[in-house]
C-alpha cells in the first residue's frame, strides 16, 4: 500500500515537473492577487496590517481552488483514472497520493512565499511565523476538501465554475481560523486555539476526504 | 388467524407513490393554511408585547420556525440522499431533489427576517456572527447541491454525485445549531431548551403553531414537486403514459 502511495506521488510529481509552467502559474496567481489589494484599498500600512492575514488566506484559497481542475482531469482524459479505479490497491490510498502531490505542487509553494507577501503588508516577525504555521496546517485541508469537489465535477461542462460553488463554502471554516490565528497573534491573544482547531480540521479531513473523493470518482466514472 | 403481510416498500416505488402523494397534498395544504392563520393571529394579536424589544420581536414567529426548518430540511434531504446512495432507490434521490429548493427558501427567509430584525435591535442589517455566517454557508450548500444536480446530464450520476455532496454538507448543521454556544457572539442563545423555556406561553404556542404550519407547507410543496420529478424521471414508462392520458 505504501509502495502504491509512493508510486502515485512520484509519478504525479514527475508529471508536474515536466510541466513546470502549470506550477508557477498558480504561484504567480497567488502573488498577483495578494499584490492587487494594496493597490485597490490604498497603501496605508495600518489598514494593510489589519487586512494582511485575511488577504493572504483568501488568495491561497483561490489559488488552491484554481489548480483543482488539474487534479484528476489529465488522468481522466487519457484513461489513467479508470485504471487507478480498477487497480487492486485501495482507491482511497491512490487518491490520497494524488492529493499529497497536489499539495506539494500547489500548496507548499504558497506556504513558502507567504512570508514575503506578509512583509509587504507590514506583518511582524511573530505574525509571519503564525501565518506560515497556519498555512501549513490549512492548505492540506484545502487540497483534501477540494479533491472531493474536483472528483464530483469531473468532466462536466463548466466544471471549473461549479467546483468553486461546491468547494468554497466548505473552505470557509479553514479561512476563518487560518486568518483568525494570525489576527489573534497580532492582537496578543495567542494563536494556540485557532491553530489547534486547524489541526482538528486536518485530521478528519485526512481520514475522510480521500475516501469521499474516491467514492465521487467511482460515481463520475461509472 | 393468518398474519397479514404488510408490504413496507409498497410506496417506495414511484408508480404507487405518485397517486398517494396526489391524494395527500390537499390535506397538508389545508392544514398549512389553517395553522398559519392561527399562528400568525396568536403571534401578532394575542401574544403580549416584549418588555425590552417592543413590537419588533414579533418577527421571531417567522424567523425562528424558518431557521429550524432550514436546518431540519437539510438533514432530511441528506438522509434521503444517503438512502438513495446506499439502497439505490429511485424515489429517495427524487425526494432529496424536491426538498432542496424549499430548504433554500427557508434558509433565505431566516436570513432575510433576521436582517429585518437585526436593523432595529442591533442597529445593523448584517453582522459577521458565527450563527449568521454558518446559516449563510447552509444557503451556499443548498445552491451547490442544486447546481451540481443541474449540471450533470445523466440523471443517475446527477443523483449520486449531488447525494454525496449533501452528505458531506451535513457537517455544517450541528455547527449552526451549536454556534451560539461555541462562539460567544451577537446572536442570542436558544430560548427553548429541553429544561423549559423562558418565553411566555402564548408566544411559545404561536411559535410552535407557525413551525407546524411550515412543516405542513413543506410537506405539501415537496410532495407536489416530487410528483413533477417523478413524471420527468419516469417519462418513458407505461404507467406515466396511462396516468397522463387519464387526467384531463
Amino acid at each position: 500500500m505504501w509502495a502504491a502511495l509512493r508510486c502515485v506521488v512520484m509519478r504525479d510529481l514527475t508529471l508536474a515537473m515536466r510541466r513546470r509552467a502549470d506550477v508557477l502559474t498558480t504561484l504567480f496567481f497567488f502573488v498577483i492577487v495578494v499584490s492587487l489589494f494594496p493597490l485597490g484599498v490604498g497603501p496605508e500600512m495600518d489598514t494593510l496590517r489589519l487586512m494582511g492575514p485575511g488577504v493572504v488566506w483568501v488568495a491561497a484559497l483561490l489559488a488552491s481552488m484554481l489548480s483543482l481542475g488539474r487534479l484528476f482531469s489529465g488522468d481522466y482524459i487519457d484513461g489513467t483514472l479508470e485504471h487507478l479505479v480498477l487497480a487492486p490497491q485501495p482507491l482511497t490510498v491512490l487518491v490520497l497520493g494524488k492529493i499529497v502531490t497536489h499539495w506539494l505542487v500547489s500548496g507548499l509553494p504558497l506556504v513558502l512565499i507567504a512570508p514575503l507577501l506578509g512583509i509587504q503588508y507590514g506583518l511582524s516577525a511573530d505574525a509571519l511565523w503564525v501565518l506560515v504555521l497556519s498555512l501549513i496546517l490549512g492548505t492540506p485541508v484545502l487540497s483534501l476538501i477540494g479533491a472531493v469537489g474536483a472528483a464530483l465535477t469531473l468532466g462536466l461542462r463548466g466544471g471549473g465554475v461549479l467546483v468553486s460553488l461546491l468547494v468554497l463554502p466548505l473552505y470557509i471554516p479553514v479561512l476563518i481560523f487560518g486568518a483568525g490565528a494570525v489576527d489573534a497573534q497580532v492582537t496578543g491573544l495567542g494563536p494556540q486555539a485557532h491553530l489547534s482547531l486547524l489541526g482538528a480540521f486536518l485530521v478528519p479531513a485526512l481520514v475522510f476526504a480521500p475516501w469521499a473523493a474516491g467514492w465521487a470518482l467511482r460515481i463520475s466514472l461509472e | 388467524m393468518a398474519v397479514r403481510q404488510i408490504n413496507w416498500f409498497k410506496f417506495s416505488s414511484p408508480a404507487t407513490f405518485y397517486p398517494l402523494a396526489g391524494k395527500l397534498i390537499p390535506y397538508f395544504a389545508v392544514l398549512a393554511v389553517v395553522l398559519t392563520v392561527i399562528g400568525l393571529y396568536l403571534g401578532f394579536f394575542v401574544a403580549p408585547t416584549d418588555y425590552k424589544q417592543g413590537e419588533g420581536y414579533r418577527i421571531i414567529f417567522i424567523h425562528v420556525p424558518a431557521a429550524w426548518m432550514s436546518m431540519f430540511i437539510y438533514v432530511v434531504m441528506a438522509a434521503y440522499a444517503g438512502m438513495g446512495l446506499v439502497f439505490n432507490t429511485r424515489l429517495s434521490s427524487l425526494m432529496a431533489t424536491a426538498l432542496a429548493p424549499t430548504g433554500a427558501l427557508f434558509t433565505f427567509l431566516a436570513l432575510w427576517t433576521g436582517a429585518l430584525w437585526g436593523k432595529p435591535m442591533w442597529g445593523a442589517w448584517w453582522v459577521w456572527d458565527a450563527r449568521l455566517t454558518s446559516e449563510l454557508i447552509l444557503l451556499f450548500l443548498y445552491i451547490g447541491f442544486m447546481s451540481l444536480k443541474a449540471a450533470i446530464d445523466d440523471p443517475r450520476r446527477a443523483a449520486r454525485a449531488s447525494g454525496l455532496l449533501a452528505i458531506i454538507g451535513v457537517i455544517n448543521v450541528p455547527i449552526i445549531y451549536k454556534s451560539v454556544e461555541w462562539w460567544n457572539t451577537l446572536h442570542q442563545g436558544a430560548t427553548i431548551k429541553s429544561s423549559g423555556t423562558s418565553m411566555e406561553t402564548t408566544m411559545l404556542t404561536a411559535m410552535l403553531m407557525m413551525s407546524l404550519a411550515m412543516w405542513m407547507y413543506t410537506i405539501a410543496v415537496v410532495l407536489a414537486r416530487v410528483r413533477c420529478e417523478i413524471l420527468e424521471a419516469e417519462r418513458d414508462t407505461e404507467w406515466v403514459a396511462t396516468e397522463l392520458s387519464k387526467s384531463p
